[in-house]
């Protein structure tokens, strides 16, 4: 559980987090979005424990941050921007190292080690040197050393970042497997990795919460934007009005010679009576396919509603 | 305070994770072995020479031997020790380390405290290792041990004040040659500070970090002279506390 209450954290003039607040519990998964700057990392920096913010408060399982940084870092699992990583040792040690670090019981540290590198896939690399590992064994080395202490909340700035796109997908299953008994954030600019994993979204620009919704309820209003885009070999005059004439239909566009995005009343579905209009018509039908509203056209949206 | 162990073994681990451990041990060694041999040979060549029988009293290995050798040894630590310590911390910032250490349920001066130890650790071998020159002393001739193990215990002081003012300089940077850069500069301030001194007992005089070494290598431990030495590093580690807090403060 995360209690995140008007975080603000200013450097010098720049403000950085704006009066952020949020509350998650225990299974949500929280997407992080917000371009470049916006102060995705310095929110997470400041949940974590590793720098104190101007104003407002943090609560890791009901415990302060800043009152009782020990008690609250416990329960904490954080994978930085830039895996952190001590290059001389390897991975076996490194772990060993951080499940120390981390107050990991000595009776508990061999299989909490040997469970985190079979889940990260690095089992076969945990002899090797860190210096001398590709960027993506990397970046798993960095997301085991997160999981080693067993944390109820799960920071994780980028997780993907660095990774093939097998990799990826095995992460992806990783932090869904992992979501249930923990409360996870992870920061990211891959869009469709929000849908994939996360519950809830919250979009950050200028160090401001932009948009805050749960995923079902953004899928939901995704889908009732929904419009159809329509491809016609044989192009008329006449074309526009016909399909306005249709039951329905609240608006038509030609966005080019030939082809229209129509925009249904209600989320009706007039797909049908499109392609029979076609047929009748013989315009030649060539396409016909929804248009889902990405969450990038959303994103982009409420960042540039922003501005 | 038991998180103190796995910091201290990790730092100390990664100085002979590279040759930087092992180049300084052996030019250390070298450099005090080989003024050990002339100091040690002009000694001898005195001995042999009838013109100096009347002063032979004053001329004794204390005096010609033992006095110089601990104060090349504390110019080779003036030198050496910057390279020991730049890396301690400013190392964890370059490799983005910090975040893991400061996000841990273990407290900052935790974190110090285990880098410094590592790094007195190595000093102790260091000294340790440089001690075989005198025991050729002890089997050949009859030196005063008392000087000697007074002498080591200075050295020994001197080493870890220098110590903890590199972690300081360390903690200032995330450029490794600029944090030995640094603490070279404060060191030589405070080194040379007491030449600067116009009578004796000026504050001047008691800032440098020679003058509270003399006397040790004399056979007498002060406790003027402890209370210096401990004051410094006690305000190394201090600093290098204040400078990590305050920077995550900003």
């Amino acid at each position: 559980m995360i209690r995140v209450h008007n975080l603000t954290k200013n450097y010098g003039n720049l403000r950085a987090v704006d009066n952020i607040s949020f509350e998650l519990e225990k299974g949500d998964v929280l997407g992080f979005l917000g371009p470049n700057g916006a102060g995705k990392t310095t929110t997470m920096r400041i949940i974590t424990g590793y720098m104190p913010p101007t104003k407002g408060s943090v609560r890791i399982e009901d415990v302060d941050i800043f009152d009782h940084p020990l008690k609250a870092k416990k329960q904490i699992g954080y994978l930085p921007e830039n895996p952190p990583l001590y290059n001389d040792m390897n991975v076996e040690e490194y772990l060993d190292f951080v499940a120390d670090i981390k107050m990991v019981p000595s009776k508990e540290k061999k299989g909490r080690i040997l469970y985190v590198m079979d889940k990260c896939g690095i089992t076969s690399v945990s002899k090797r040197i860190i210096a001398h590992l590709s960027k993506g064994y990397k970046q798993r080395v960095g997301i085991a050393q997160a999981l080693i202490n067993n944390p109820s909340v799960l920071v994780l700035d980028e997780p993907t970042n660095g990774l093939d796109p097998v990799q990826i997908i095995e992460i992806r299953e990783l932090i869904k497997s992992l979501a249930g008994e923990r409360t996870i954030i992870l920061s990211t600019h891959i869009l469709p990795e929000v849908t994939m994993i996360c519950s809830r979204v919250i979009i950050i620009n200028e160090g401001r919460i932009a948009l805050e919704e749960s995923l079902e309820s953004l899928s939901l209003n995704l889908k009732s934007s929904e419009s159809l885009y329509l491809k016609l070999r044989r192009n008329g005059d006449d074309v526009k009005e016909k399909i306005e004439s249709i039951e329905n239909i609240s608006k038509v566009n030609m966005s080019a010679p030939g082809e229209y995005v129509i925009v249904p009343s209600n989320g009706s579905d007039v797909r049908e009576e499109l392609t029979s209009m076609a047929v009748k018509y013989n315009w030649g039908l060539l396409e016909l396919r929804p248009l889902i509203h990405t969450l990038e056209e959303v994103f982009l949206k409420v960042i540039s509603s922003e501005g | 305070m038991n998180s103190i162990y796995p910091i201290l073994k990790r730092e100390f681990k990664s100085y002979f994770a590279s040759p930087l451990a092992y180049i300084i041990i052996v030019v250390f060694q070298g450099i005090s072995a080989w003024f050990f041999f002339l100091y040690l040979k002009g000694f001898l060549h005195i001995q042999l020479d009838p013109g100096f029988q009347l002063q032979r009293g004053e001329l004794n290995l204390n005096n010609l031997v033992l006095a110089p050798y601990f104060g090349t040894i504390t110019l080779v630590l003036l030198i050496i020790i910057p390279l020991i310590t730049m890396r301690l911390l400013a190392d964890e910032r370059k490799s983005y380390t910090a975040e893991l250490l400061f996000t841990s349920p273990i407290k900052l001066r935790t974190i110090i405290l285990g880098k410094y130890l590592a790094a007195v650790i190595l000093l102790i071998i260091m000294l340790t290792l440089s001690s075989i020159n005198v025991f050729v002393l002890m089997v050949h001739g009859n030196p005063d041990i008392g000087a000697i193990m007074s002498g080591y215990i200075g050295l020994f002081l001197l080493g870890a004040s220098f110590l903890a003012i590199g972690l300081f300089a360390s903690s200032l940077t995330d450029n490794q040659l600029i944090a030995a850069v640094i603490s070279f500069g404060v060191l030589l301030v405070l080194w040379l500070v007491g030449a600067m001194s116009p009578v004796d007992g000026s504050i001047l005089g008691y800032i440098s970090v020679i003058n509270h070494f003399e006397p040790f290598g004399k056979g007498i431990i002060g406790i003027k002279d402890l209370v210096y030495y401990g004051s410094l590093i006690y305000l190394g580690l201090f600093l290098a506390h204040t400078a990590l807090e305050s920077e995550r403060w900003r």
